[in-house]
């Protein structure tokens, strides 16, 4: 089986500043790296490659050259070829014109690599953090999908059972592949790379499409194609100083709190 | 070809025929929306088994209760009920639709958004109108740092939204919305998905997503047993159990009680936060809370800092002194 896995190049988002004149949030010069989430969507597939013989692992990114790096940090655990989908076209684009771009470059995978079963994201991006683009490309190829999965209990070349984490239990889903998932941290716990895989990924090739290798016109992809536009960005309004609950020994401490929660009608 | 749509749509969650209280909060949010345009209310309900609950929500704030119902929609899957629902929207055109930030409105709301050529925001805090009456929708981005605001404007399509849990009120009992059955697309009805079974978690817990008032407990518990406290605390509250991951990786509590970027996110009006730090990664699954209690021997951490009230002290003395004062309050 052909897995593809989706990455993102994403500045480490708890440190991010806001521009006071544009409002605009300033990712330069910020650490970037893989999205967090993404290494369990990583670190899946090549579990899954381990169980399945003969399973081969492509590593998709869509941005500009500079995501070169995350696709070979992504070789260098174990994937086996890279793939960046890359155009000035792109910039801008929301989740209903990404997902059109990743379609597009999972649907090349596939003609260029003899299929593709399963492809996998991560839970959500920590810039964008909407967890939306898993199900939209799942729709965009016509594929079924599944987000917040927590176990892949079986996987074999025509079919996956997966466990979904919901808000009141887990769901137990078969589906018929290929097919589309999002994987939450509970799944596994992510390898560290070799220095010897560090070193192989450096001289692998990572193939770079761009619109018109994906048959993609301007005005589908990036502001062009999307449906969304930020309008505004402001920091979070800070919460007021509190009140600190002063008291000689815990039982005083406790009363004084439970008379402010009493107050407040919690109890 | 310009989309002349019309109304608001907002789709019930729902599980054995029980529809989860989060529709309320859509049509508090949903009924604001329609009421600047001069338009309705709709609440779709898709499943099987649901005419009960149907009734229940005619009375409580929807113009319209559509049930679309078939023995096999009883359980969600995700292709099929995508396929059902859009094709009912083809035929209705609304103009705005609105699902719950759930996996289930997650997993739902993006393939609508590709199949209705519909512009899509996630986890709405807020929901406005601009000038054009086109939806602006309010959420929080880099990990709670930053609040954004963003504009659908698809031409040739409905706009869509998942709205975050607990973000709005609960619409209240009052007026008497129709009830009218639409039956699925028979096309529609056929996916790629089984649903093979469904595992509840415990009865006596409160998912955090929804819970009012949470409990969550850190590495300053120290050991697995620390829970105890905070479950008893919990429980005398009538609260959720939330975790800090500090102590899910600890192995002390399975990781759906994880709060923050990489656990849940809550919106509750309590959150008690026992032998937790504080740093940005937990503050971002919960800074939006009510009212925050600190509980940490740390009285310069940043939890301290941010909390409403912050009570320092060791917790092992704090919790059972807080749990029998509730009780002796009580009476
Ligand atoms: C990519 C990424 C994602 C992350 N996602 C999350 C996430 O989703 N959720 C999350 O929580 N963290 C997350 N983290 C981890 C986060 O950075 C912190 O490491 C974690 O939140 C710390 O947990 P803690 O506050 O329980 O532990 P600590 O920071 O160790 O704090 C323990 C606290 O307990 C207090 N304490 C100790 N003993 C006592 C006592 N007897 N009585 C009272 N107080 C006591 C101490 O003063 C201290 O303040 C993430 C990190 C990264 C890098």
């Amino acid at each position: 089986m052909n897995i593809v896995v989706c990455v993102k190049r994403t500045p480490a988002s708890t440190s991010v500043a806001l521009d006071p004149q544009t409002g605009a949030v300033k990712t330069a010069g910020l650490p970037h790296g893989i999205n967090p989430f993404d290494e369990y969507a990583v670190e899946e597939a090549l579990r899954l490659k381990e169980r399945i013989p003969g399973t081969k692992v492509a590593v998709l990114s869509v941005g500009p050259a500079e995501n070169d790096e995350v696709i070979r940090a992504a070789l260098a655990l174990g994937c086996d070829t890279g793939v960046l989908l890359s155009d000035p076209a792109f910039a801008g684009s929301d989740v209903y014109a990404l997902s059109l771009i990743l379609a597009k470059g999972i649907q090349k995978v596939a003609e260029t690599r003899g299929g593709v079963g399963l492809v996998l994201f991560g839970r959500q991006s920590n810039d964008g953090e909407s967890g939306h683009t898993t199900a939209a490309v799942g729709a965009r190829l016509g594929w079924p999908s599944v987000i917040s999965v927590r176990k892949i209990p079986e996987a074999a070349d025509a079919a996956v059972t997966v466990e979904r984490l919901r808000e009141d239990g887990t769901d137990v889903l078969q589906l018929t592949l290929p097919a589309v998932l999002s994987v939450l941290k509970e799944i596994n716990e992510p390898r560290l790379p070799s220095l010897r895989g560090k070193m192989a990924a450096k001289k692998m090739p990572v193939e770079t499409w761009g619109a018109a290798a994906l048959g993609l016109s301007a005005d589908v992809v990036g502001k062009a194609g999307s449906r969304m536009d930020v309008v505004k960005m402001a920091p979070v309004p800070s919460r007021g100083a509190g009140v600190v609950i002063t008291g000689e020994t815990p039982e005083d401490k406790a009363q004084a709190l439970v008379a402010k929660l009493k107050e407040a009608k919690f109890i | 070809m310009a989309y002349e749509g019309k109304g608001v749509w907002c789709i019930a969650e729902s599980r054995g025929g029980k529809v989860s209280p989060v529709l309320f909060e859509l049509l508090t949010a949903g009924r604001k929306l329609a009421a600047a345009r001069g338009e309705t209310v709709t609440a779709v309900v898709i499943g099987h088994g649901l005419q009960d609950a149907a009734g229940e929500i005619a009375g409580r704030g929807a113009d319209q209760v559509l049930v679309v119902e078939d023995a096999s929609l009883k359980e969600f899957v995700d292709d099929v009920y995508a396929a059902v629902l859009a094709k009912l929207a083809e035929a209705r055109k609304p103009r705005t639709l609105l699902l719950p930030a759930t996996v289930y409105g997650r997993s739902l709301a993006p393939r609508l958004s590709v199949l209705l050529r519909a512009g899509l925001a996630a986890d709405a805090v807020g929901l406005e109108l601009d000038a054009e009456q086109r939806l602006l929708v309010t959420r929080s981005a880099y990990a709670g740092n930053v609040v954004a605001t963003v504009l659908l404007r698809s031409v040739d399509g409905p706009e869509i939204a998942t709205v975050r849990p607990l973000a709005f009120e609960r619409s209240a009992a009052g007026g008497a919305g129709t009830v009218a059955a639409a039956a699925p697309d028979a096309g529609a009805l056929a996916g790629k998905t089984a649903f093979v079974s469904f595992g509840a978690d415990r009865a006596d817990e409160i998912d955090l997503g929804a819970a009012e008032k949470i409990v969550s407990g850190g590495r300053g518990l120290g050991k697995p047993e620390g829970f105890e406290l905070v479950r008893k605390l919990a429980k005398t509250l009538g609260a959720a159990v939330g975790a800090s991951r500090a102590a899910v990786d600890s192995g002390w509590i399975p990781y759906k009680h994880q709060v923050g970027l990489t656990g849940r996110s809550v919106r509750p009006k309590l959150y008690v936060a026992c032998g937790i730090s504080g740093q940005i990664q937990h503050m971002a699954g919960m800074n939006a809370s009510g009212t925050i209690v600190a509980i940490n021997s740390d009285a310069e951490c940043p939890m301290m800092k941010v909390a409403t009230y912050a009570v320092q002290g060791d917790l092992y003395k704090l919790l059972p002194a807080i749990v029998a004062e509730i009780e002796k309050a009580r009476g």
